[in-house]
Order: structure tokens, then sequence, then C-alpha cells
């Protein structure tokens, strides 16, 4: 896939990397159908067939799926191998998205979790049968536990955004169980929208707290927020900034004296794992993301996983059921009366769940390394970008790093340009617009799995665009200029939206 | 180019008094802070809103702001065009733009609101601030 | 470590361009008490022959060899190899969200696609990008209902999965929500004279399960009519979506929260698997999740984006219409892929090829003396049979057969014990119905 840029359109001399996409044009698999074609056949039936409106009932059958499509194997085939093609990809190069923790997705994580007796296991066969899966699920909360030192866990969360609302689930259960549920809970400005958003499906109000000047939660101001309506406190740690919250202790005990909670949202994981742990500094109750952290595959949105991970004193009140170990067997038990329920059918996604476990089999007690690769990574980055780019928090950061367009704004040049510029020199954008704290964010995560020529890859991009912005700001504001669709129309697509293929 | 006989609240709204009858609005600025409007939710004729309550809000493709009420009264009309056309507001955020239009609690509380040249001054004065 | 791609001198390089000595003062920012000393004490790294070993020691841990008779909202059904050549690609399974439009087109045209074909199996109008699973969907269906109504009552037929009931009760304590169930006649399905006017007249919600948890087809349009008089909306979830093959598609209902791991997904000891919530145009702004939408570049090429975003957390944060980020986009995939590998008619004859077994296994069973099929309504691929003793205690002859059988469904209905929930789809074997029904009578034989 080497592309053939001409010498005007071409990125400056500077290292290129650029993926052209194969500009072939692929129309949608219902253009492509026809009536007769099959993909797939079944083995013809073994017991007798039967009149479908005869058993059922004539009103309960349907005509016929108009629309569906009616294509060959081999149309699949290419249809798909084609549209993605037009995907990047971490196999392709690197995501410097920032909060996403963009890491390779080992190949045996893939698999093992096709593995027939674990493929094939149906949630609801007996524990007897069922021991392997049971100890899978035993054994990464562990793992998960020692890195985070917590004291108990649920697996059964399908992504961070449900930790979260299960963490806080949590809390509230304890605290309706000593008299008062409370009222409210304390979000950074600079959190994940997220946070606030599941604080209102469990029930509390959000109150939004700033940042102080230096981008850290305000630690001097925080005992006139904490009042005996609040219920606890989200933090993200390191921050969204991707710097370290130093006060972390004294922010956990002054929510501690009112009785309230230190809930951690866990999405910056990567600069922690093997160096510090999250029960140590003072945290109640903290979800992972598995498909950051934990090597699990994005595949285009999802599936995750968010395991939450609390205190002893939180416990009780986790969702059932849990994995229980009892004279060597494994089990699940749902008899807990002060669980907060189930937060989803099942156990929770167990291919994910599975996938995370061989990636720390993997890893081991090594996992420090990668944390370490993934912060030095980060501040490599940091130190030849600084020059370039707006730091508008200059404390250390550890894994992640944020600048602004303050300085490219001066010639029209904003994030969203940049971001769409380092496409034509084949990377995917950083993070945008986020956090909020930041106005022209550009928010950069390497990970550990960046090699340092991806490293001075990116950096040369990112100096050759921050140059444009002085000397050509025309072909950054109208990237990219390399890809087979230039930018959409998203306007039109949100005031008339056309969600679905018409015949 | 903000009418003389508007009245302007912080929020970037503008009300047009005629006897016992409001319009209301957003302004220019306004608009083109948003960028691009995709979608303008509005209340129901009939509502009743308070000053400085929200009765509705404006979206663009990455953004949404809240409408707040210059002034108090009941909903006697919305403004149906804006359903089909948001974008109206980017075009003409004063004139066929209108949002709502309300019978006045109060017909005097609009005085207490910017008139054209203050409101001019006040978004000068934010553009400042943002470039400082 | 084979994931790192760094040599020792390459990092030296690094921290000398950073201007540091070692890895640990870019550590020092977390404070010194916080900072562990020893590594953590985990076992010790694996090679990937040894990671392999030790799963396959879990999945022989397992049931290897049995043949099981569960459905209960997880089916298994035949999935094509093609599925996993294509989903098992670098460009769609490392992808990321696709924000950044021009360089995801594979995984917004997919997108579209599956929202494409959700629709025209549900025949509802628009359908989202996915939700976490069926039981999650339905929840988030509930909770826009209650959002367009304005009304907090939620009435939902006890025939709907109990799981996915918990579920809505988990969300629903915390929210204001008042849940209240209704019962099933004796053809198994929802009550609809359990219904009155008052009830109906405060409900945002029917919500009901079809085929249900008893495997029974509810009669989706009458409880779409009976809803609709007291301005109530109906709440249809699927968990069996190749139903939908041959079952009359849920257009009357307001909201379909299907579950779609049929549709060539592994039951996967219970996820991931993937949620999707239909519904008419009219509500899509109260629709949770993700959405693809169709548009036009500045030189007029058709390419998709993500659309309406502003219902979402990114941007209206505690006003959103959910939490949800991550969703199941690959499940989605898998599903688009399979859907279309099986097509129009292989979908049907899928469908059909269920029916048939389910007929023939219900046919064999009640022969047994004894043994009678405890509902009288239509069933696709499930059925509820009335046993002459405890099921748990037939179940653990059964094991002995290798035969994983009926669920016994006494302990989520009190007032149904010595029933059992018998799946049969259209990867079973005649040979093993006929093995489970020989077993079964052998052993009702012999008294207790």
């Amino acid at each position: 896939m080497s592309p053939k840029l001409t010498e005007t359109e071409a990125p400056p001399a500077a290292l290129r990397k650029a993926g052209l996409q194969v500009s072939q044009d692929e129309a949608l698999i219902f253009e492509r159908s026809a009536s007769g074609k099959r993909g797939m056949e079944l083995p013809p039936l073994d017991v007798p067939a039967v009149n479908a409106a005869g058993v059922l009932g004539d009103n309960f059958v349907r005509d016929g799926i108009n629309g569906f499509p009616e294509v060959s194997e081999i149309e699949v085939i290419r249809h798909f191998t084609r549209l993605s093609r037009w995907n990047y990809a971490i196999d392709l190069g690197m995501y410097p998205l920032g909060s996403c923790t963009m890491k390779y997705n080992p190949r045996v994580n893939e698999y093992v979790a096709r593995l027939e007796g674990l493929a094939s296991a149906h949630p609801m066969q007996p524990a007897a049968v069922a021991q392997g899966c049971l100890r899978i699920l035993y054994d990464l909360e562990k793992a998960l536990l020692a890195i985070t030192g917590m004291d108990a866990a649920t697996l059964q969360p399908a992504a961070g955004a449900q930790g979260e609302l299960t963490g806080l689930l949590m809390i509230r259960a304890y605290l309706a169980s000593h008299g008062n549920p409370r009222q409210k809970v304390l979000i950074p400005d600079s959190a994940h929208g997220t946070n606030p958003a599941s604080v209102v499906i469990s029930g509390y109000q959000v109150q939004n707290i700033k940042s102080d000047s230096r981008g850290q939660i305000d630690t001097d101001h925080l005992r006139e927020f904490v009042t005996e309506d609040v219920a606890a406190l989200m933090v993200t740690n390191p921050s969204t900034l991707g710097v370290f919250e130093r006060r972390i202790a004294e922010i956990a005990d002054i929510l501690h004296e009112r009785g309230a909670f230190l809930y951690m949202d866990g999405a910056n994981m990567n600069a922690l794992a093997g160096i510090a742990r999250p029960g140590d500094f003072g945290v109640d109750v903290m979800h992972l993301n598995l498909h950051k952290t934990f090597s699990t595959p994005h595949g285009g949105g999802g599936p995750g996983a968010g395991p939450v991970l609390c205190k002893k004193v939180l416990e009780p009140f986790l969702p059932v059921p849990i994995v229980i170990r009892k004279e060597g067997r494994f089990a699940l038990d749902s008899n807990r009366p002060q669980s907060v329920g189930r937060v989803r059918a099942y156990c929770g996604n167990f291919g994910v769940l599975l996938r995370a476990l061989a990636y720390t089999l993997a890893y081991g007690p090594g996992i420090r390394q990668a944390t370490q690769d993934a912060v030095l990574n980060a501040i490599y980055i940091r130190k030849h970008l600084e020059e370039y780019f707006d730091l508008p928090y200059d404390l250390p950061s550890l894994h992640e790093v944020v600048f602004s367009d303050a300085r490219q704004k001066r010639n029209g040049v904003n994030t969203m340009d940049i971001a769409k510029r380092l496409i034509d020199y084949g990377f995917h954008p950083y993070t945008t617009a986020f956090p909020l704290i930041v106005p022209g964010a550009m928010m950069i995560e390497p990970t550990e799995s960046e090699s340092k020529q991806e490293c001075d890859s990116f950096i040369d991009a990112m100096r050759s665009i921050a140059q444009e912005a002085e000397t050509n700001p025309e072909i950054v504001k109208t990237a990219p200029h390399h890809t087979r669709v230039g930018r959409l129309d998203e306007v039109a697509a949100a005031r008339k939206p056309v969600l679905r293929w018409k015949p | 180019m903000y009418p003389g006989d508007y009245r302007y609240s912080k929020d970037h709204e503008w009300v047009k008094i005629d006897g016992a009858i409001g319009t209301i609005g957003i302004t220019d600025y306004a608009q083109h802070e948003l960028g691009d409007v995709v979608f303008v939710e509005l209340p129901k004729v009939g509502a009743r809103m308070k000053r400085g309550e929200t009765f509705g809000s404006v979206e663009s493709v990455k953004a949404v702001s809240d409408i707040f009420a210059p002034v108090s009264g009941e909903v006697t009309e919305i403004n149906a065009a804006l359903g089909d056309a948001p974008e109206k507001i980017n075009q003409d955020p004063h004139g066929a733009a209108w949002l709502v239009r309300l019978k006045l609690a109060d017909p005097q509380e609009a005085s207490s609101l910017m008139d054209a040249q203050a409101y001019e001054s006040y978004i000068a004065g934010k553009a400042q601030e943002q470039s400082a | 470590m084979r994931y790192l791609p760094k040599s020792p001198s390459e990092r030296q390089e690094m921290l000398d361009a950073i201007g540091v000595r070692s890895i640990e003062e870019l550590f020092e920012t977390v404070p010194a008490k916080f900072r562990l000393r020893e590594p953590l004490p985990l076992p010790r790294a694996l090679s990937e022959p040894e990671i392999i070993e030790y799963f396959k020691a879990r999945a022989m841990e397992n049931a290897p060899g049995y043949t099981c008779f569960l459905g209960a909202g997880v089916y298994d059904h035949y999935r094509s190899v093609v599925t996993d050549a294509m989903v098992q690609r670098g460009e769609f399974l490392t992808s990321y969200t696709p924000y950044q439009a021009e360089i995801s087109q594979g995984t917004l045209t997919a997108i579209f696609e599956f929202q494409t074909l959700m629709c025209q199996l549900t025949g509802q109008e628009v359908a989202n990008a996915s939700m976490y699973d069926g039981s999650t969907a339905l929840t988030e269906a509930v909770l826009m209902a209650e959002r367009l109504s304005g009304r907090h009552k939620v009435l939902i037929a006890r025939s709907v999965h109990p799981e996915y009931r918990q579920v809505l009760g988990t969300y629903g304590r915390n929210l204001g929500l008042e849940i209240e169930e209704f019962g099933y006649t004796g053809s198994g399905q929802a009550d609809a004279n359990a219904l009155g006017k008052e009830k109906l007249a405060q409900a945002a919600a029917v919500v009901v399960q079809s085929p249900n948890f008893f495997g029974v087809l509810e009669n989706i349009s009458e409880l779409a009519d009976l809803a609709h008089q007291g301005g109530a909306l109906l709440v249809d979830t699927i968990a069996e979506a190749v139903s939908l093959g041959i079952v009359k598609p849920p257009s009357d209902a307001d909201i379909v929260a299907m579950e779609g791991q049929s549709f060539g997904i592994a039951p996967s000891y219970g996820g991931p698997f993937v949620g999707v919530i239909a519904s008419r145009e009219k509500y899509v702004r109260q629709m949770p999740g993700r959405l693809a939408g169709q548009t036009t570049d500045a030189n007029g090429h058709r390419g998709f984006v993500l659309t309406l975003a502003t219902r979402e957390q990114h941007i209206r944060r505690e006003k959103a219409t959910s939490n949800i980020c991550t969703n199941e986009a690959l499940f989605a995939l898998v599903a688009t892929v399979h859907l279309c590998l099986l097509g129009k008619e292989g979908l049907r004859e899928m469908a059909e090829q269920n029916v048939a077994k389910a007929q023939f296994a219900l046919s064999e069973l009640e022969k047994i003396p004894g043994v009678r099929r405890a509902f009288t309504g239509p069933v696709f691929n499930e059925f509820v049979l009335e046993f002459p003793r405890s099921v748990k205690l037939i179940n653990a002859q059964l094991m002995r057969e290798k035969i994983i059988g009926p669920l016994a469904i006494g302990t989520h209905y009190p007032e149904l014990t010595k029933r059992g929930l018998v799946c049969v789809t259209e990867t079973m074997p005649r040979t093993e119905i006929d093995r489970l029904a020989a077993a079964v009578r052998r052993l009702l034989e012999v008294p207790l």
C-alpha cells in the first residue's frame, strides 16, 4: 500500500509514512444484492420439515425481509476486505489518542478466546462443567487486585461507563444502609463525559468543581465543597492532563473525614500499573478499562469491559453473582443480600476478560516495564514538541501530554485542522478538544507499543505541521488531502439524518 | 447590526417588545459562536417561561447551547419553520429566525436588559478577553 | 518483552534526549511513599506456548463432549468461518471508534449496513450502532420511553427474561422508576387482561419479550394497541434474534431492544454480545448510543459519519441520553457479516430449521409418560416442559450421560417447580434429541 504522491501534494521531505487508502469505490452490500444468491448453506434437516405457518399460526409468520442482502460468499469477502482497507488501525501505526491507550492487541489473546471449550461455553451451564471459565474469572480478579491494591472485585460491567455506574451504585447502597444516601457527587471540570453522565444515572446530582491554576484538583478549597450532602468525588489519576494528583492522599482524607468516598476513574492506569497502586493512595472504589490498559481490542468502538475494584467496606454491595472458591472448586454466588443487584445479564464480557487475563499472564510482574516505556515515550515526545506547541499546564506529566493550539490559532489554524493534517502524514489524530479545561486541546498518548522510530516519525510530522501552520496555513486548514474522502459534511448529516439504506 | 429597538441579555438572547407581546431570539454573536445550527429545541405553546431559566436549546454538530429566557411570560407562538430549516438561525438570527413569542408577565422587565449600544460594547469586551 | 519495541540502547538514547539518568526519575512526580519498591506479586511472565497451554487446560475443565440443551437468552447457531476471516483483519479488529471519519470509512460503512439490517429485521425505522447487550438495551429502551412520555411507571411482563428484569430493577431503583410486574396466562403469554386502564394511563411503557423466556411468541400488535390506548409505549425485547427469520417483525412496537448474539456470535460464557435499540424516526433524538449517518464530502463522494452526537455523553455530559461510550462495535460487525452471508433465504431457512427441530424434540419428549408441555402458546426453538419430578434431579442424572439438560425455572418462578426450559436449535443433531428423550424416559422409569 505505498502511496504515489505527486511532487506538489507530497508532505515535506521529512519522514513520510503515509498510508494511502485504496481509492476503489465500494458500494453498500445491499447495492450488490440480487435475488437467488446465497453466501452460506446449511446442512439439510435430519428431522421432518414442518410448515411454519401451520405450527406458529398465520398471524405470526412474516412475509419475507424486504431488501435483505442476497450475495455470495466471495462477494462478502471482497466487500468487507475492501471496506477494511479504508480504515486506519493499530496494526498499521500509532494512534496518539490521549486517554484511549491504543496499544498492541496481542494475537495470542484472539487465539485463546476462540478455543472450543471456552467459546462454546453457555453461561448457565452448571458450575461443575464451568470450572475452566470460573477459574479464568477468579485468576483475572486476583491479578487485577494485585495491580490496583484493592480488596474485592466484580468483572460484570461491560465498559468503563458501566463500571462507573456500578461503583456509584455501591457507594449509594453503602450510604443508604447507614441511613442517608446523600445527594451529590463532585466532578472535576477536567473529567471525561461519562463521569457526569454516570452520576445522573445513579440517581445523584453532579456538582462540578473547578480545577486550580495548575490543572489539578483544588485541594485548598476542597473542604468547602465536601459537605454532608456529598457522597463521593470522582477523580481520574493521573488527571486527564496526564499529571499525577500530588495531593491525592490529602484529597482522600478530606473525603473520608466527612464520610464520603473517593472514586477513581481508572482510564489512565497505563501510567501506574506496576508503579503505584490506587488502593495505597486512598481510593475506595475504581474501575479499569480492559480495552485500554489491558490490551483488549477496540474493534472500531467496542467491546470493552469495566471491572470494578473496591475496598473491603464496599464488598457486600458488589453486583451479583460473584466468583467464589470453596474447597478448591469455583462457583458463582448470588446469595448476597446487600448487593446492588445485577448490572447486566450473565457474568460479564467473558471474551474480553479472557483476553485481559492472557495479557497479564504474558507480562507477569514485568508489567512495570510496559508502564515505564509508555511514560518514557510520552515524555520524550513532550520534550521534542514543547518548543512548537503551547503547553498550558506545565507540571510534569506521565503517560500523556496535553498541548493547545494557541500558537497556531494566531494564523487561524486550530486543533482540528492540525489533527486532520496529521492524517496526511500517516497517523491517526490525537484527541482533540478534550479535556474541556484546555481550549483547543491536543491530547497525546503514545503507549508503550510505539518504537523509538514511530515516536520520532510522529515528532517530525508534528514539527512539520507546526511549520506549515506558519508558512502555509491553508494546506493545514483544508486537510486531509490524501484520503479517499475529504472532510465530510457533518452539518448536513445532523440536519437531515439518513441512518439507513433504503431500496 | 444589532437592531436599535431590541433589548439584549448577557446570555446573548434578544427580545423585541410590542406592547404586551415579546419576541425572543438569539443574537448574531451567539449564532457565530455556535457555528452551523443543526437543531433547535423549543418549548410547547402554553408553557410558562421564567426570566433566567432555560427554555430550550440550540445545537450545532459538536455543541449544545441552552437558551435562557430574558423575560418571563407564557408562550403563545413558536417558530415552526426552524424545524425544517434550522440554518435560518445562522442566516437571519434577528429576523426570520425568531424562536418564540410570549405574552409578557411584566413588560417592565425588559428595561433592565442592555440596549443595542451596551450590548455591542459587551461583546467587544468579550472578544478582547478571548484573544488575550 | 515481545510486545515492547525498544532495545535497551534506544531507551538510553531517549533518556539522554530527555535529560534524565534513569527511568525512575520520570516517576518522581508520584509521591515516594506510593511508588512500589518491589515488583508486583504476580506469577512469572509466560511465553506464548505457555499461555495457550493455560487456556487449553481451562477449556478442558468445562464441558468437553457434552450436549447442551440450554437457551434462555444465549443460543448456539451455525457460524461461518468467513466471519472470523473478516473480523480478524487488523483494520477492523485493531481500529478505534470512528470519530475521524476520513480514515474510518470501513467501520462507518459497516455500521450503516448494521443499522439497516436491524431495521429490516425488526420493521422499525431507525436502529443504533449497538448497546452492550439485550438486558441493558432493554433498560435503556425503558428509560427512553420514560423520557418520551414524561411518565415513570413501567409495566413489565414476568415472561420477560429474569436477568433482564433484574438489570432494569438495578437501574430503575435509583431513578424513581415505578416497576410493576404483571403475569402470564396458560398459553405462556403475557396476560394482557392484567393491564387495567388506570395503570396504562400512568405507564411510560408496557414491556414484553418475544419469543419470551418460556419460548412463547407474544401478540405484539394486540399489546401495542392496548398500550397506545392508555398513552403508553410498547417496548418489545428480543433475546432470540434468529426468530425474526420467520416470525412477524414487531413493527407495532414503539421501541425494540434486541440481543444480537444469535447472529454469528459464540456463546462465550455470556459475553461479549451485542444489544441494539430500534425505534421510530421521530424518537431518534431520545435514542441512546452511536448512530452512523450518510453524507457527502466537498467533491460529492458518499461517505458516512457519526451523527446526532449531541445526544451523547462526550457532548451532553450530565444531560446525555445515556452514559454509554464504548459499545459492541466489533460484534455488530460479526452480526453484519454473518447476516450478509446467510442472506434473505438463508436466515429464513435457519429459522424454519429451528422450528422443525423444536417441534420434533417436543413431540418426542411428550411421548414420555409424565412429561408434557407447560404452555399452549406457539413456540420458536424453546419450550417449557412439566416433569413428574424435580428437574434438578433429572439433570444430575443426565449429566452422567454428558447431557446438560433443561434449565430448571423453579428458582426464577417459584410457582413453576418441576418445569424445565428446553432449547433446540438447527445445530442439534437428531441423534442427540433421540438420546435425550431415551435418557429421560429411562431415568423416569426408575422410581425415586
